[in-house]
C-alpha cells in the first residue's frame, strides 16, 4: 500500500531530536525523503535544558535512511535566513521537488516577565517567530515554482492561543506564528499551497522534561522531579493525562500535510488534550 | 488492518450526502455502523429530503465493505427515538465508541412564517444535536473505554453567514450552538477520556447544497453567493474530504484532540 506522502520531499526545522525527528520518521514511514535542518548547538539565553547536537541530527538521519527514504541533512540556524535558504536549494537540488514544510523549530525557556533581559527577548523572537518566517520564506519559492500546490504547518503551542505567566516571550512569539499563519494561508491559496498550525500541550520531551519547568510548578519543593510534576501538568488538561508524545503531533501534521485534509487551510489545529478547552 | 478496526460508531442523517460518506469511509476503516435517519419531508425543508430507499443504499453500501450496519428511521427531535435506536444497535453490535451527529437541515431563503423555519432548524440542527449527545454518552461512559464525538456544525457555526431569513438565522445560530455543546461536553466528559470536536465544512457537493432551491437563492443574492467563495480555488469540497478529517478525529492519530473546532472549509473562515 503507498504511504499516506509517497513520492513528497518535506523541509523539517529543528528536526535533530523530539518533535522535529518524530515529524521525520512519520513522513518518511509514509514514503516522503527529507531535507532537515538543525542548529545542533547551543543558544545563549536557552539554560534549561540541553541544546541538540550533531550526534543527534545523524541519529534523525540514520533513522530515516533506515526507513529506505533518502534525507539530505545540514546544520543550520532557523535566523540565518541565507543558511536556511542554502539548505533548502541544495535539498531540492538533490531530491527533486518540494512539497511539505515544517517550521517545527523552537525553543523555550521560562522567565518572570520583569527579570527577562533585552538580550533574551531578543533571541526568542528570532528564533521561534522569525525563524518561522525565514522557514517559509527559504521555501516558498520552491513550492511556487513546484506548480503542485504545498502543505506548510508550522508549530505554536497552546501559548500561541492562550496566554500563561512567566513565558511572555515565548507566548508571544507563538501567538505571532499564528499571524504568519494566516497571512500565508490568505496570500497563497490560490497556488493550491495550504498553510495550518498546529498547538501541541506538554509534550513528552526534554524541553519540558528538566528541573526548571518541574520546578515552576511546586515552587517551594527542594527537589522537583517528572513524577511530583506529574499531577500538576494532568491538571492543565482537560483528558485525564500529563502530556501528549512526539507522535501525536507527527500523526496531527501528517494528517494536515496528505491528500486526506487537502482542503484545509488557515486553520490553528490544537493537540492538546483539552488544553485550550477547559 | 484499518484504523476503526472493531469499533462502532452511530450516525445521525446517514441515509445520504456526508453521513452516508462517513458510514462507509468508516466502515472502509474496519467500523460497524449505527445509522439512523428521518427519511421523510419536514414542510420548510424547500428541498427534498432523504428517502427510506436512500438508507437503503447507505445499509447496501456499508454491507457491500463486509461490515455491519443497523439502520433504522428516527428522528433527532425526538430523544426516545434516537435513545431506542443506540439500544438496538448496541444489543446487535456489541459497543459503542464513535457518534457522529451528522443529521441537519437547510431551510434558508424564501418561507412563509420565518418563526417556523427558525424553530425547525433550531431543533433538528440544534436540539438534534444535544439529543444524539445525550442518548449515546451514557453507554460511552458506562462501557469505560473512552470514546469520540464529533458534531457536524458549518462555517456558518464560526461567521455570520446565511443570509437573513429566519431559517438562514436559525442555522447560523444552531451551528454557532453546537460548538457551545461541544465544549460543554468536551470538559464534562473528558475524565472518561471521551473526546468531543466539531467539524466545520464549507459547501460541500451533496444534495442539501446541490438542489435547484439552494442555487436559486445563491443566485437571487449576489452578497451571499460572493460571502461563499472559498480561498483555494476549489467551488465546492466533497462530502469524503469530511469524512477523512473526521477519520483522523475519531482514530488514534487524533487520540488526544478535543475541544476542537475543525474548519474543512478551503480557507473560507481564514479570508
Amino acid at each position: 500500500m503507498a504511504g499516506r506522502v509517497e513520492g513528497k520531499v518535506a523541509f523539517i526545522t529543528g528536526a535533530a531530536r523530539n518533535q522535529g525527528r518524530s515529524h521525520a520518521l512519520r513522513l518518511a514511514q509514509e514514503g516522503a525523503d527529507i531535507i532537515a535542518v538543525d542548529i545542533a548547538g547551543p543558544v545563549e539565553s536557552i539554560q534549561m535544558y540541553p541544546p541538540a547536537t550533531e550526534e543527534d541530527l545523524a541519529e534523525t538521519v540514520r533513522q530515516v535512511e533506515a526507513l529506505d527514504r533518502r534525507i539530505v541533512a545540514t546544520k543550520a540556524d532557523v535566523r540565518d535566513s541565507g543558511a536556511l535558504k542554502a539548505a533548502v536549494d541544495d535539498g531540492v537540488a538533490q531530491l527533486g521537488r518540494l512539497d511539505i514544510v515544517l517550521g517545527n523549530a523552537g525553543v523555550f525557556e521560562i522567565q518572570p516577565a520583569l527579570e527577562l533581559t533585552d538580550d533574551a527577548w531578543r533571541e526568542m523572537i528570532d528564533i521561534n517567530l522569525t525563524g518561522v518566517w525565514n522557514t517559509c520564506k527559504a521555501a516558498l519559492p520552491h513550492l511556487v515554482e513546484g506548480g503542485r500546490g504545498g502543505a506548510i504547518v508550522l508549530t505554536s503551542s497552546t501559548a500561541g492561543l492562550k496566554g500563561t505567566p512567566n513565558t511572555i516571550h515565548y507566548t508571544a512569539a507563538k501567538h505571532g506564528v499564528v499571524g504568519i499563519m494566516r497571512t500565508l494561508a490568505n496570500e497563497f491559496a490560490a497556488h493550491s499551497i495550504r498553510v495550518n498550525s498546529v498547538h501541541p500541550t506538554g509534550v513528552d520531551t526534554v524541553m519540558i522534561q528538566n528541573q526548571k519547568t518541574w520546578g515552576l510548578f511546586a515552587p517551594d519543593d527542594p527537589a522537583p522531579s517528572r513524577e511530583k510534576a506529574e499531577p500538576i501538568f494532568q491538571s492543565t488538561n482537560a483528558l485525564p493525562i500529563p502530556w501528549v508524545e512526539p507522535v501525536d503531533i507527527s500523526n496531527a501534521i501528517l494528517f494536515l500535510v496528505s491528500d486526506e485534509a487537502r482542503y484545509i487551510t488557515g486553520v490553528t489545529l490544537p493537540v492538546d488534550a483539552g488544553y485550550t478547552v477547559q | 488492518m484499518g484504523k476503526l478496526e472493531g469499533k462502532v460508531a452511530f450516525i445521525t442523517g446517514a441515509a445520504r450526502g456526508q453521513g452516508r460518506s462517513h458510514a462507509v469511509r468508516l466502515a472502509q476503516e474496519g467500523a460497524d455502523i449505527i445509522a439512523v435517519d428521518l427519511c421523510s419531508q419536514i414542510d420548510t425543508v424547500p428541498y427534498p429530503m432523504a428517502t427510506a430507499e436512500d438508507l437503503q443504499q447507505t445499509v447496501k453500501e456499508v454491507e457491500a465493505l463486509d461490515r455491519r450496519i443497523v439502520a433504522s428511521e428516527a428522528d433527532v427531535r425526538s430523544l426516545p427515538a434516537l435513545q431506542q435506536a443506540v439500544r438496538d444497535g448496541v444489543a446487535q453490535l456489541g459497543r459503542l465508541d464513535i457518534v457522529l451527529a451528522n443529521a441537519g437541515i437547510a431551510p434558508m431563503g424564501a418561507e412563509e412564517d420565518p418563526s417556523v423555519s427558525w424553530q425547525d432548524v433550531i431543533d433538528v440542527n440544534l436540539t438534534g444535536v444535544w439529543n444524539t449527545v445525550r442518548a449515546t454518552e451514557t453507554v460511552l461512559v458506562e462501557q469505560g473505554q473512552g470514546g469520540a464525538i464529533v458534531l457536524t456544525s458549518s462555517t456558518a457555526g464560526l461567521k455570520g453567514i446565511g443570509g437573513d431569513s429566519g431559517g438562514g438565522q436559525g442555522y447560523t445560530a444552531a451551528k454557532h450552538g453546537v460548538v457551545g455543546l461541544m465544549r460543554s461536553f468536551a470538559n464534562t466528559l473528558a475524565p472518561h477520556r471521551i473526546r468531543v470536536n466539531t467539524i466545520h465544512p464549507t459547501g460541500v457537493n451533496t444534495p442539501m447544497v446541490v438542489n435547484e432551491f439552494m442555487q436559486t437563492w445563491l443566485a437571487e443574492d449576489p452578497t451571499i453567493a460572493g460571502a461563499m467563495t472559498n480561498l483555494l480555488p476549489v467551488e465546492m469540497i466533497e462530502a469524503v474530504d469530511i469524512s477523512n478529517a473526521i477519520v483522523f478525529l475519531v482514530s488514534d492519530d487524533g487520540r488526544y484532540v478535543t475541544g476542537v473546532t475543525l474548519p474543512v472549509d478551503a480557507g473560507f473562515t481564514a479570508k
